[in-house]
């Protein structure tokens, strides 16, 4: 099991988190024409990178999601921010 | 084997003797055996039957690699199955039966199927059970495979979990493992030292001589209380069984028999593993013979357990003075030979006889052969470590990040140099270069029987036709095989698969690989993990403020949605005919009242300056326009524009609001709503509560709720034209607050009633109070769902599935009107969304008058032709109490274009006719709650 820091909490194991989201990704402006496409990439398509990703993670007991910068070959935490800063 | 206890020596305590049985027969022992170390004192030779062949296996290891020693033990009324006899302590009167084995070991009546081997390779039964069906088969070969019995219904014992952390963990208690928590603790460091024999010393008993002048025993007893001064800690019998992500492992402790095993999952900033290494077996004719053993084993026996194995011993080792002279000096006589000699062959059939090397016979009652020895590097490889072929054994090579390994396990193997590596790694300093292991030798694909694995029952025969079959790949080979699966995980096996299949393809070993190693180290029970999180432990339901008052009215509860809520009342009335309980809770409040606790109902409060916007975004129905003090009813929708939740949404001014989402649904709504406030809205003008809990709420619902509601004060005006359906007005009950509103999920004019939880109690007695002289009473859950259904409105995740889509239940307004964007808009315009034969929700009446319709049931279409496929099927069906007549709702393709059609019902081969109607069966002009 792994243990994440939540930029608010501090460090904890990883049964109190879940995953979010990939960062980066910004809904398509729905109030103009959206092509299926462009939805179906929105929703579905992930870049899963092999290395350091860039993720939305939210620590369930404080409901607080932050950024997560993280490696997923060798598991290293490299970054946690809230959601409003920008990671170093 | 002869096997006897000497007079004398071992870690044994002979004042304590304990008598046990094996397959009938009484045996002693001492405290401080093993299950296997007490028979192998008593000259048992033969311990176990094997898996596949069923052929005699005696002791091949004293510690957790031996694949034969496993028993069906029982004690004081506790029966576990496949208890591994060398790891497992005796204890005074436990009865053993030996499995895979009748009426006993010695003579097992299945024995004969050895015979057949040439017909029961790797994988016979894919081959020869195929045709006509291997369902046919299957249940005879699984009865003559596998091993020990369990007990039905034998109750489980909760495990004990605990966390902890430490600066270092060092794994495993010998020479290596000792030195480096001893040098560590004294430098000041939080270090946990885990020993999964019960007394420290590794292979110091084994060897026998002496560390800085003491004996192996006295010398750990030393280093412990060294360790133990310095304020380290120690936990004998204990393994650490894996190591996981970000350096958890989990260290599981023995207990006694009958208890279960306890489970810490350790953090720590660094590891040593000084986990030792066991013999590699040595491939030859017949090496799978009770009395052909592990040169370790013996000496090991000899060292904890005072038991000499035999008398006269073949000695086959590419190292065998030092063995030798152990076992010489405690009485036996030892003849040495070359492991490396050509046609090797065992003599004996449940004993050994003798050796023969190269046609020339060598009488011995007992076998001590290895081929080398193969450093125990399972936690390594579970942390991500990598491997080096060096001298015909795996030793460990590239690693993380705080690990490392030491001794044995590194493939050192002289004293000074171990204790130079234990005491660099205990200070977290670079190790010294690794000097070049022992060697060790490489079996050749050879004539006659000659076992790689022998708890499975694989041998050089079955490798070779995995080669020829192409299961090449390591993995392939595993499980073609079996090679590698039993209890040990190929500790004995796997290095000489590995080479016989390298030698059949020309390659060498490292380039064959090994299978990935995995955890538990060791056999454990699942009853571990689950710790003592069974039952309400596991999955506690919240409990209703008022459940008191519910139990006074006997009512029957259930769990709804995660709430331990009243299902009916007057259960005892009623007993053996719940159904009329319920029927009369329903026709009471159609026609005075029901009396509800529906405080599990949703109370988000959502507040600040960007509120409405953000509810107008997460809400599929437009809440822009809702005015203070009203009430809309609302789904959720998912992006994909899946129906989410239901619910009403309550605008108490013009910047708070309150979600009232179903009772089942508050933890995701809460999360579906932080979510989009915190990744996508100005989380600064948005706040979001979770109220639920603050507030006990009692509805009030039927044709003489208000009269009911009028006599409890709540400081609101009641009358229709001052307070509407779907409204919501604030005013107070005996001093607190209390929040009023007009939602009806029965069909009926209805008041919801939100107090504090303290006023809770007060208001629940005083509206039955004032009810029942009117003839009203309590409603629980089951009369509420028939309420519900008559009325046509559906239950999220009953009523829906997770495709259905707002339209599919008849709301297609803001999809097609609603202008600001919203979470699902465009879900709800892909093609799927616009397929004409989506489900769609209707009710259905049943036409021949019979009982009411199963749920689940199929609307199917082609029954006639013997062959239907289905259009949908029933969400929720009851006998309406009302309408004295059965009711369902379903999903239909299509189904709102098909009112008035007959449909066929499909339930588990029989034929029903229902008519396709309007959900709502009850009062569909709404005149009953509008009043």
């Amino acid at each position: 099991m792994q243990r994440f820091t939540c930029p608010f909490c501090g460090l904890r194991d990883e049964r109190e988190f879940s995953f979010a989201g990939e960062s980066g990704k910004t809904r398509p402006d729905t109030a103009a024409e959206v092509s299926d496409a462009d939805w179906s990439a929105y929703l579905f398509t992930g870049t899963n990178p092999r290395g350091r990703t860039d993720e939305i993670w939210v620590h369930t007991p404080c409901q607080e999601y932050f950024r997560m910068i993280r490696d997923t070959v060798t598991m290293e935490v490299l970054e946690t921010v809230p959601l409003r800063r920008d990671p170093s | 084997m002869t096997g006897r206890r000497l007079g004398k020596g071992g870690l044994i305590d002979r004042g304590r003797p304990l008598s046990f049985r094996f397959d009938g027969r009484e045996i002693q022992g001492f405290a401080g055996d093993t299950l296997a170390s007490a028979l192998v004192a008593s000259g048992v030779g033969v311990v176990a039957r094997s898996f596949k062949y069923h052929r005699p296996r005696g002791l091949w290891a004293n510690w957790a690699e031996d694949p034969n020693a496993l028993f069906d033990v029982a004690l004081d009324g506790v029966t576990r199955p496949n208890v591994h006899g060398a790891t497992t302590v005796l204890e005074d009167g436990m009865e053993l039966r030996s499995v895979n084995a009748w009426p006993s070991v010695r003579r097992d009546l299945k024995a004969g199927l050895d015979l057949f081997h040439r017909f029961l390779p790797a994988g016979f039964y894919y081959k020869a059970f195929m045709w006509p069906d291997w369902h046919l088969f299957e249940p005879s070969i699984r009865r003559m495979a596998g091993m020990g019995r369990v007990e039905p219904g034998e109750p489980g014992t909760p495990a004990l979990n605990r966390h902890d952390r430490c600066d270092l963990l060092v794994v495993g208690g010998g020479l290596a493992g000792l030195t480096a928590a001893r040098a560590a603790a004294e430098a000041g460091q939080d270090v946990v030292l885990v020993e999964d024999h019960p007394v420290a010393g590794g292979a110091l008993h084994g060897f026998g001589g002496t560390v800085d002048g003491l004996t192996g025993a006295e010398w750990a007893a030393a280093q412990i209380a060294a360790i133990r001064a310095a304020g380290g800690r120690v936990m004998c019998a204990t393994t650490a069984t894996g190591i996981y992500d970000h350096r958890l492992v989990t260290l599981v402790t023995a207990a006694p028999f009958a208890q279960a095993p306890r489970l810490c999952r350790m953090r720590a900033d660094r590891i040593v593993l000084a986990t030792g290494a066991v013999d590699r077996p040595l491939v030859f004719d017949g090496n799978d013979r009770p009395g052909v053993m592990s040169p370790f084993a013996a000496l090991d026996l000899l060292g904890r357990q005072a038991v000499l194995v035999g008398s006269r011993i073949a000695l086959l080792h590419p190292q065998p003075e030092p063995v030798a002279a152990r076992l010489e000096a405690a009485g036996a006589s030892v003849s040495i030979h070359d492991p490396a000699a050509e046609r090797l062959r065992v003599k004996g059939r449940k004993a050994v006889t003798g050796l023969c090397v190269a046609g020339c016979r060598h009488g011995c009652d007992t076998i001590l052969a290895a081929a080398g020895s193969t450093p125990l590097v399972n936690l390594w490889c579970h942390a991500g470590g990598k491997l080096d072929w060096v001298e015909a054994s795996f030793v460990p090579g590239e690693g993380p990040e705080g690990l490392s390994v030491i001794g044995a396990a590194r493939g050192t193997s002289d004293d000074d140099a171990i204790r130079e590596e234990a005491r660099q790694a205990a200070l977290g300093a670079a190790l010294p270069p690794r000097g070049r292991p022992a060697s060790g030798l490489l079996p050749n694909p050879l004539r006659g029987r000659a076992w790689v694995d022998l708890q499975n029952d694989v041998t050089t025969d079955d490798i070779a036709l995995a080669a020829r079959e192409n299961f090449t790949s390591v993995e392939h080979l595993k499980r073609y095989t079996t090679l590698g699966m039993g209890t040990d995980q190929g500790r004995n096996s796997n290095v000489n698969g590995l080479a016989l299949m390298a030698q059949h393809l020309g390659r060498t070993v490292p380039e064959v690989g090994t299978t990935k190693f995995r955890p538990p180290y060791v056999p454990v029970p699942l009853e571990l993990y689950g710790g003592t999180r069974t039952g309400a432990l596991n999955h506690a339901p919240k409990r209703l403020v008022l459940e008191p008052q519910h139990r006074a009215l006997d009512a029957a509860l259930g769990e709804y949605g995660g709430w331990l809520r009243p299902a009916w009342y007057a259960r005892t009335e009623h007993a053996g005919r719940a159904d009329e309980a319920v029927a009369r809770e329903v026709l009471r409040t159609r026609q005075v009242a029901g009396i509800l606790d529906a405080s599990p109902l949703g109370k988000i409060e959502v507040m600040g300056p960007d509120a409405g916007a953000f509810l107008n975004f997460v809400y599929y129905n437009t809440m822009a326009t809702l005015e203070p003090g009203r009430v809309r009813y609302g789904f959720m929708l998912t992006e994909r524009g899946a129906v989410y939740d239901d619910g009403v949404l309550a605008r108490l001014g013009p910047d708070h609001f309150v979600v009232s989402c179903s009772s089942s649904h508050v933890v995701g709504v809460m999360q579906h709503l932080e979510a989009w406030r915190q990744d996508g809205h100005d989380p600064d003008r948005i706040h979001v509560h979770d109220a639920t809990q603050a507030w006990a709420t009692v509805t009030v619902t039927g044709p003489r709720a208000r009269d009911i509601v009028s006599d409890l004060g709540v400081g609101v005006d009641l009358r229709a034209c001052a307070f509407p359906h779907m409204a919501i007005r604030e005013g107070r009950f005996r001093s607190a607050p209390a929040r009023v509103s007009r939602v009806s999920f029965t069909g009926e004019l209805s008041f919801e009633i939100s107090v504090p939880l303290d006023r809770a109690r007060i208001l629940w007695s005083a509206a039955l109070a004032v009810g029942a002289p009117m003839g009203s009473g309590p409603l629980g859950m089951e009369a509420l769902s028939i309420l519900r259904a008559e009325k046509g409105f559906v239950i999220i995740g009953q009523d829906t599935t997770g495709d259905t889509m707002p339209h599919d239940l008849g709301f297609a307004g803001p999809r097609d009107r609603k202008t600001e964007p919203y979470v699902g808009d465009h879900g709800l315009q892909m093609e799927v969304a616009r397929d004409p034969d989506r489900l769609q929700l209707v009710g259905l009446q049943v036409l021949d008058h019979a009982p009411k319709l199963a749920r689940g049931a199929h609307l199917v279409r082609g029954a006639a032709s013997g062959r239907p496929v289905s259009e949908g099927y029933v969400t929720s069906s009851y006998d309406s109490p009302t309408l004295l007549r059965p009711i369902a709702l379903a999903l239909l393709a299509r189904g709102h274009t098909r009112m008035g059609e007959a449909v066929t019902v499909w339930h588990m081969g029989e034929l029903r006719t229902a008519r396709v109607v309007p959900a709502c069966a009850i009062d569909p002009e709404g005149g009953r709650m509008n009043a």
